[in-house]
This record gives structure tokens, C-alpha cells and sequence, in this order.
């Protein structure tokens, strides 16, 4: 077995050392009932590298890459280009195959990097702290609502009718056992502000999202202020980071927690994750926040470092009265992040999000001349809703047949009647004009 | 002085506080390294993009008009910093990285290429199913393996993470509980040795948490269990082999209690690296586990996540697993099932957007089809073995905290520095400038200055051989009143001792311009 360097004369050696005569001896505590007399049957035995790349060559043929096609899928995760470097350097041996840095003494790439990756968040959304990153968009989001529910000490939790229904779920199952009530308002694709009937003196917080699920764009500065002025917290979700290089960003408006996916920066599509939550907010909240967070410091020569700090919000020392069970983030993607932002900087960012923007908007002109198609988002990033004249579902798998992955139907975050005929269009940087004539054509004839 | 096998000297004669401070600020191969807000400039990008097109914007009125504030760098200037900054981590490619409870071992290179597959990694959540059958692929292996490893019923993969996972399993309880009209049974029985991520997860499930004490042998105390049981009782957090590196013999006693008394049986997978192709958890009447796909499955650390923390259920919990989940369809396809109404269940909810760490999975089954059924025994038993060999022969120099022997790690004391003035932080910051990482240390909690020595299977005999000669010379030197080479380190790592206290005290957890400068420019 490759991976395994004891020999067999090694491990004799080791067990008498050990003073007992075989490995079964190390196993007693195991109650009879429970051992095995040889390896688990119905699994196969140990292949070669060549046997088990074959294996997995397969299976991945068997799906349809989202580069080999004309590609407009959205919906919370986004295909952009990663630059050749992100990749190789992450994985660096030093990067990949090390812990989270408790000994900070050697772990100085992984901490500093992590205190660049929460100042470049900070910037990126206007806040005034951001943390290490949490496991994703949508447990990010659940994170900020229980949050806001320690904060303000109320149990009433308003989500807006434009929220990313998979967010909503989330966030419901864990705030649903921590006594908080939900109130969901209905679906609104252009109506992101229209919360603030539904926030009364039990109300711990509002969650809004922008660019909102159907890509609609809205300003909450004067919903943040009402909203605050009934003693509730604005929570302000994002899927695509993105967009903060050419939109207002949340912290700009006043939300007071601001929790949204990362992915679309550093990570590709890897079929849902792992991808990389961001999560920010004001300082005066700072130690009721989830999650790791990074801090700069001296050593004893008084040379400047960096540890991870305010660990007594967390289950390792607070245990039961911590702030939330997670005791990882995601270190990876949150470093592949910071790399591509490194590259990309300020200047870059902004280019990005234009042309993203562009793409977008030529492929809205595309689809909505389209007869029967009706652009349904007002203001739109990178991403829009379309109403078709038939079910969005099978138009998608009919579109798929002609080997276009034209976007995602509404349904297959939410089955809602009347929504059945919504698509959502996504597209970036890498989409051409080609892809987009292909689109329009494709659409054409199966709707 | 030390030769290697051809007689050159292996360690450098000179005298670390004789060197000479140099000019450039490096160390030899060790390089000076800065912030990127100190060296990238706004107005500078390592990415080249085409043209902007001017195209007319509909952005409703929310074009931003302020700066992100983040500086940009050339992509040579990028790979260096990066480059430079990973020179400072310490890593298991580098060497032993004993840290108990977070199984370090080897990460195969071919996972890392698997799941840059275009079938795996460029797929989109929500494409057609029919377009996503490999990745479908994967989950449903994968499924499989865990399945059978465990001899259970079924396997939720969404979740994040372990403590991600153990939230599930909990949720599943709660939801089990619910179904049952057993709603009252609030009260979660945890040893004092659990993992923190134990008790803080049944909080967050609207469970009260009841400590229940260790035997003297590092066990569960059964009689201190048999006087907690009662119908308010949802079940038992236990680990096992638990965190003390032991195997818990009377658990099937354990579950039986629990069972017979109307609660569920909730086991810590972290430690399933001993026992995984040896021990099916379903034998022993576990009711659900989580697996650390990073711990036992190898998936990279990454330097802190992504995890991955599938969660395995018993018939009794099995219809209340969250969704998404895969299924086989009639004619052999397979299918997600993502929506609650569409399950022949009865879902506790979802816990993530999307199907979970696609990522992880694929580096999981790539060290499953590796390792095979056969390998991942030999992998458990050699990490025990390894485990058992560091501990005897440490135990005439160190003080074990426990007699006999142990499963995959090895748990230590502080009793045997008692006089010397060195702490268990003290000597393990010394372990740095020997070149390992430290050990696990002051957990768990029911041992006094613990410290946990987890080898993992990958490391030969070598290597062990090596690392019991360095813990054997440091320990006979905070005995002999070498104290300094203790409190003072570490000495040969990129920085000093940490003060973490006034990281604390007066956070500072973003970059900002220095004082002067912003006062001059203001001026």
C-alpha cells in the first residue's frame, strides 16, 4: 500500500516493543460482538494510481462541463476565470497540508493571510470588520441571524420575499431550535425593501439580499434606518461578491451584519462546494460574531505577527455558551480568494464587475426580444429573471438537450405556483457573443 | 556534533546569537516578508481583461462610487509574497504533525488531481440532473463506502463540517424525537471529555446539556450515566475511541442504557481513524455519527477547512435525514431529491444551499479506491500501532495519563514536570524549534496539562524513532533545569513567542494606514 511505510519486520519490532503479541491485542477494548474478522465485505481492495484515475475519469465524463458549452447558470454560484496562479499556489505544500494555525509561532503564512483576507473583505463590502470566513453563503446567513437574535435579544426573524430560497431554508433550520419565529414574506421580485410592515417590537432582524435571487438591485439605506429605529438589526446577504466591484456595497447602506457567499472570487463551480462564506460587521458587534477571526500582534522581540484572537467567543473554550458550535472555516477558499483579490486589486475588480455587467446586460437584450420572454428585473447586475410563456424547467432541460445550459428555473430553488415560468439568466466575463446568439437561438425553439 | 551517513556534519557549528543582523531583514532562505497594503498599489492589477465595451449600465442608480481600498500586485509580485508567506507555515509535507484529535496524515497528491476532474470540479449545482450524473456519480460511491464502513442505514453528505455534521445528527434526533411525541426529552447527556463543538452543538439544537463524569480509567463513568437516564433524555454525545485515545469498552452497555430509556445514541466520528475497516459503529448501537472526511478520509486541511462532514444514521433516523440526497431512478439514473415535499420522508429541513463539499467527496472516494477495504484496516492498525509504539516509549520519561494500552493517540500528563518550572505550553513551543509541530495540549480537559500525541499511520518507524529521540532530549532537559530553552521558545522559528493576550485586549483585525501617515495627509 503506497500510503503506508511501516514494513511488516517494522511492525513486529513496534509490537514488542509495544509488549504484546499482535495487533489484535490493541483492538480488546472492542467488544466481541463488534470485531471484524478480516477486511469489510461488499468494498473492493486497494488499486494502483492508474486503475483508480481510470475510475474517476469516468464517472467525471459522465456529466457535461460547464466550460464545454454555452453556459448561463447562476443562481448563488458563478463561473468566472481563475487565473492560473490561484490554483498552483494554494496548492503549495505549506498551504494545503497544514492545520488551523493554533501554534501561530508556525503559522505565520496561514494567519497573515487570513488578517489580508478579512481586511480585503472589510474593504470589499464597506464594514467595519470581517472574519475569517464561515463554511458558506447560506450558513453564513443562518450565523447572522442567530447572531442577531443574541444581539438584540428578540426572537422574531423577517426574511424578504427576494432571499435565495436554499438561504432561507438554511437559516430556518438552525434558527428554528434556537426559539426564533420566522416570518417569510411572499416571493417579490422587485420589491427587496417592502419589510419593514412586518418588523414590530419582538423583531430581532431583517434579511435582505442584493443583487436579490432574481438579480434585481436595491438601495436599503433608508430601510437600514427604519429598520434600526425599531431596535432591529439589518442583515444584508450577497451571492455574488462580485458585484461590490461596480454596485453599492452593503456596509455603504448601513446593514449592521452583511453575510454572503465568496465563491465567485478565487473558487470554481465544484458543484456546490466547498466554497467560502464572507461575513462582516460593525465593531461594536465584533464579540458577539461566529467564527475565527485573525488579529495582529507582537512577539516577544516586539517583531509584528498575527494569531487568531477573541477565541473566547468559541465552543473550544466556551462550550455550551459559545457563540456557535463551528470551530473551522474554510481556509482554503477563503486563501484562493485573497490571491485572486491580491491579483485582481481595486482596479481589477472594478473591470471585472463591468465587463460582467456588460455580458449581462447584451444577453438580456438577446433573450428579451425573444417573443413571449418578459425581462422581469428592474436593475440587474450580472444575473436577471425572465418570464417565459411555458414551464422554465423543461425549457432548461430542453435547452440541456441541445447542449446549452441556459440557466436555472426558479422551481429548482422553490416550487411556488405561479413561478413555474421563471428563468434565471446568469453571465460573466467568460460568456461570448457566440454563447449569447446560441442562447437566444436555442431558447427560441424550445419555448 | 551530528554527521550523516556519509560523515558531513548535519547541524551548523555556529552560534545562533552570534549571527549578524542583516541589512535585507531575511534570514538566509527565510525572506522578509510585508503586508499586500504595503507593497500593491490601487491603481495596479495582476489580471489582464479585455476592453470594457461601454455598454449603457442598469444599475439602478447603485454604481458604486467609492474605493474597495484594496491594493493590487503584479502576478510576479503576487507569487512571491504568496510564495514567501507559505515558507512560514509548518506543514504535514514537512514533517510529523503529532496534533491528537485532528488526524494529520499524508494528502495524497492523486485526490488533489481527481478532484480537479472537469466533470467534478466545472459543474454547476443546479445544472440538469442529466447533465450531472459523474458528480452524482461520486455521492452516490461515496455513499456506498460510508454506508458499509459503518454499517448503517444511510448518510447525509451535506454537512460542512464535523461540528456542521454533528448539528445534524442532533437535528435528526430532534426530529425523531418530535415525530414521536417525545418533544419534552430535552436533556443531552456529555461526558466532561467531549469535544467543545459537543456540548455547544446541542445548545444550538434547543438541548440542555448534562455533564457526565470520567471514570478514573478515562472512561465513561456508567454509574454517574445510570443516575442521569430519565424520560426527560433525548440521548448521549459520546466519542469514541474517545478523546482520551481510548476505546470505550462498555459501550454497548452504554447504548442499551440510552436506548432502553427512550433516547438515541449520538457518537463523535472525529476519532474513527482507529477503528474505520475494523469496527462497524452500527455494532456497537449507534444511532448516528458524523465523519470527518478531512480527518480519517485525508481531504487537506487546508490550513483550517474546507471540511466535510457527512453524517450517518440508523433505521430509526434515517427518514428524518435533511435534504438534498441522491437516488437511483427505475432506469438506473440517478436524481436529487432537494425538496422536502418531495421526499418519502419526513426531513428535519436543509442545512446548506446546494449538495454539500462535491470537493471533499471526490478526494475522499479517490482515497477509498486507494486504500480499498483492505488498506483502510491496515491504515487504522497502523495508526494505532504507531500511537502504542510512541507511548511506550515515552512513558519512562513522560507520564502517561492513563495505564495499558491505546487506540490511535497517546495522552500525556503534566505531572511529570511538576517542579521543573516548565508548563505544557512551555514544551511544546520548544517542540517548534526541534522542527514538529506540537501535539494537542490542555485537552482534553480531564487531564491536567494534557497533551495528545496523534501520529496518524503515515509516519514510518523512521520517523517515530526520530521524534521519540527529540521528545526523550527535551524531556530529560526541562528535568535537568534547562529551563530557558523552554520559556523562551521558540528561538529558531520565523518569530518569537506570540503575545496573544494583547491581540485580545486591543484587537486589531484589519490593515489601516499607519497613524502618521494618515495625520500628514490629512494635513
Amino acid at each position: 500500500m503506497r500510503y503506508l511505510p511501516l514494513t511488516p519486520s517494522d511492525r513486529e519490532q513496534m509490537l514488542a516493543k509495544v509488549g504484546v503479541a499482535s495487533i489484535e491485542d490493541l483492538f480488546l477494548d472492542v467488544p466481541e460482538i463488534a470485531r471484524l474478522d478480516g477486511p469489510i465485505h461488499d468494498l473492493p481492495f486497494a488499486q494502483g494510481e492508474l486503475a483508480v484515475e481510470r475510475h474517476m475519469q469516468r464517472l467525471s465524463n459522465g456529466s457535461v462541463a460547464a466550460g464545454s458549452v454555452p453556459f448561463f447558470c447562476g443562481a448563488g454560484a458563478y463561473r468566472h476565470a481563475v487565473p492560473a496562479s490561484v490554483d498552483h499556489l494554494i496548492q503549495r505544500s505549506e498551504f494545503l497540508t497544514t492545520y488551523t494555525p493554533y501554534q501561530p509561532e508556525m503559522a505565520q503564512g496561514t494567519v497573515q493571510t487570513l488578517f489580508e483576507f478579512q481586511s480585503q473583505v472589510a474593504g470589499l463590502l464597506a464594514c467595519d470588520v470581517a472574519n475569517a470566513s464561515m463554511y458558506d453563503g447560506s450558513t453564513a446567513c443562518a450565523e447572522a441571524v442567530v447572531m442577531a437574535a443574541r444581539v438584540t435579544k428578540r426572537t422574531k426573524v423577517v426574511f424578504s420575499g427576494g432571499l435565495h430560497p436554499h438561504y432561507r431554508r438554511a437559516a430556518r433550520t438552525l434558527a428554528k431550535h434556537s426559539g426564533l419565529e420566522i416570518a417569510g414574506l411572499p416571493i417579490a421580485i422587485n420589491d427587496e425593501a417592502a419589510v419593514l410592515a412586518a418588523v414590530d417590537q419582538n423583531t430581532a432582524c431583517v434579511v435582505v439580499q442584493c443583487p436579490n435571487v432574481f438579480g434585481t438591485l436595491t438601495d436599503f439605506t433608508e430601510l437600514a434606518k427604519a429598520v434600526q429605529a425599531k431596535g432591529a438589526l439589518l442583515i444584508a446577504v450577497f451571492t455574488e461578491a462580485v458585484a461590490f466591484g461596480l454596485i453599492t456595497p452593503p456596509g455603504e447602506m448601513g446593514a449592521d451584519i452583511v453575510a454572503g457567499e465568496g465563491q465567485s472570487i478565487g473558487n470554481s463551480l465544484n458543484f456546490g462546494g466547498p466554497y467560502v462564506g464572507l461575513f462582516a460587521t460593525k465593531d461594536k458587534y465584533v464579540r458577539q460574531m461566529p467564527g475565527r477571526l485573525a488579529g495582529e500582534t507582537v512577539d516577544a522581540d516586539g517583531t509584528r505577527g498575527f494569531v487568531l484572537t477573541l477565541s473566547t467567543r468559541e465552543q473550544h473554550i466556551r462550550r455550551d455558551k459559545a457563540t456557535s458550535n463551528i470551530c473551522t472555516n474554510s481556509g482554503l477558499c477563503a486563501l484562493a480568494f485573497t490571491i485572486h483579490m491580491t491579483l485582481l486589486g481595486d482596479k481589477g475588480l472594478k473591470h471585472l464587475a463591468q465587463l460582467n455587467h456588460e455580458a449581462a446586460c447584451e444577453t438580456a437584450d438577446a433573450v428579451s426580444s425573444i417573443q413571449g420572454v418578459e425581462l422581469l428585473s428592474d436593475s440587474f447586475f450580472n444575473e436577471f429573471a425572465v418570464r417565459l410563456p411555458g414551464d422554465a424547467a423543461k425549457a432548461v432541460e430542453a435547452m440541456a438537450a441541445h447542449n446549452v445550459l441556459g440557466g436555472v428555473p426558479y422551481s429548482r430553488l422553490r416550487q411556488e405556483p405561479g413561478f413555474e415560468n421563471v428563468l434565471l439568466i446568469a453571465a460573466t466575463e467568460t460568456t461570448t457573443a457566440e454563447d449569447i446568439a446560441r442562447l437566444a437561438d436555442t431558447l427560441k425553439k424550445v419555448i | 556534533m551530528a554527521m550523516n551517513n556519509v560523515g558531513r556534519p548535519t547541524a551548523s557549528v555556529a552560534n545562533d546569537a552570534a549571527a549578524p543582523t542583516t541589512f535585507s531583514g531575511a534570514r538566509g532562505l527565510l525572506q522578509p516578508t510585508s503586508l499586500i497594503f504595503e507593497t500593491g498599489s490601487i491603481d495596479r492589477t495582476g489580471v489582464d481583461l479585455p476592453p470594457v465595451k461601454g455598454v449603457q449600465s442598469r444599475l439602478g442608480g447603485l454604481a458604486r462610487q467609492t474605493t474597495t481600498g484594496n491594493p493590487g500586485l503584479s502576478e510576479p509580485e503576487a507569487v512571491r509574497h504568496y510564495v514567501r508567506l507559505s515558507q512560514r507555515n509548518y506543514a504535514i509535507d514537512l514533517g510529523m504533525f503529532p496534533l491528537g484529535s485532528c488526524t494529520m496524515k499524508h494528502n495524497a497528491r492523486l485526490n488533489e488531481k481527481m478532484a480537479r476532474l472537469p466533470g467534478f470540479a466545472d459543474v454547476h449545482p443546479l445544472q440538469p440532473v442529466s447533465t450531472v450524473q459523474g458528480a452524482l456519480g461520486v455521492m452516490d460511491q461515496l455513499s456506498h463506502w460510508l454506508i458499509t464502513l459503518t454499517g448503517m442505514k444511510a448518510v447525509a453528505l451535506s454537512p460542512k463540517a464535523g461540528a456542521h455534521g454533528e448539528l445534524c445528527g442532533m437535528l435528526a434526533i430532534r426530529a425523531a424525537l418530535d415525530a414521536q411525541g417525545q418533544a419534552h426529552r430535552r436533556r443531552v447527556l456529555v461526558p466532561e471529555s467531549a469535544h467543545g463543538t459537543n456540548p455547544a452543538t446541542a445548545v444550538q439544537c434547543g438541548f440542555i446539556v448534562d455533564e457526565i463524569k470520567a471514570a478514573p480509567d478515562g472512561r465513561v463513568d456508567l454509574s454517574d450515566l445510570k443516575t442521569k437516564l430519565g424520560d426527560d433524555v433525548a440521548g448521549i454525545m459520546l466519542t469514541n475511541p474517545n478523546t482520551c485515545g481510548l476505546f470505550e469498552r462498555d459501550i454497548r452497555e452504554i447504548a442499551d442504557l440510552i436506548h432502553a430509556s427512550g433516547g438515541y445514541f449520538y457518537c463523535d466520528g472525529a476519532n474513527f481513524n482507529a477503528i474505520a475497516g475494523r469496527v462497524r459503529p452500527g455494532d456497537l448501537g449507534v444511532d448516528a455519527m458524523h465523519i470527518n472526511l478531512h480527518k480519517t478520509f485525508s481531504t487537506p486541511h487546508g490550513g483550517g477547512g474546507p471540511g466535510s462532514g457527512p453524517t450517518v444514521l440508523s433505521d430509526a433516523l434515517a427518514p428524518f435525514a435533511p435534504v438534498p440526497y441522491v437516488v437511483t431512478r427505475a432506469d438506473g439514473t440517478l436524481d436529487l431529491v432537494e425538496h422536502e415535499a418531495d421526499s418519502d420522508g419526513e426531513p428535519f429541513g436543509r442545512m446548506v444551499a446546494f449538495h454539500g463539499q462535491i470537493g471533499m467527496y471526490t478526494r475522499a472516494l479517490t482515497y477509498m479506491l486507494s486504500h480499498g477495504a483492505d488498506g483502510i484496516k491496515q491504515a487504522s492498525e497502523d495508526a494505532v500501532l504507531n500511537a502504542n509504539y510512541v507511548q511506550a516509549c515515552l512513558k519512562e520519561h513522560m507520564s502517561p495519563a492513563f495505564d495499558g494500552v491505546c487506540m490511535h493517540e497517546a495522552l500525556f500528563d503534566d505531572s511529570w514536570l511538576e517542579g521543573t518550572g516548565v508548563t505544557t505550553l512551555d514544551f511544546a513551543k520548544a517542540m517548534i524549534d526541534e522542527g514538529y509541530h506540537p501535539m494537542t495540549m490542555y485537552f482534553p480537559l480531564v487531564v491536567h496539562g494534557a497533551m495528545l500525541i496523534e501520529p496518524t499511520e503515515s509516519e514510518s518507524k523512521a520517523s517515530l524513532d526520530a521524534f521519540i529521540a527529540s521528545m526523550t532530549g527535551l524531556a530529560k532537559a526541562a528535568k535537568s533545569g534547562d529551563t530557558a530553552r523552554f520559556t523562551g521558545a521558540p528561538y529558531h522559528a520565523p518569530v518569537k513567542r506570540l503575545d496573544e493576550t494583547r491581540a485580545a485586549r486591543k484587537p486589531v483585525l484589519k490593515w489601516a494606514p499607519p497613524v502618521e501617515a494618515t495625520k500628514i495627509a490629512a494635513e
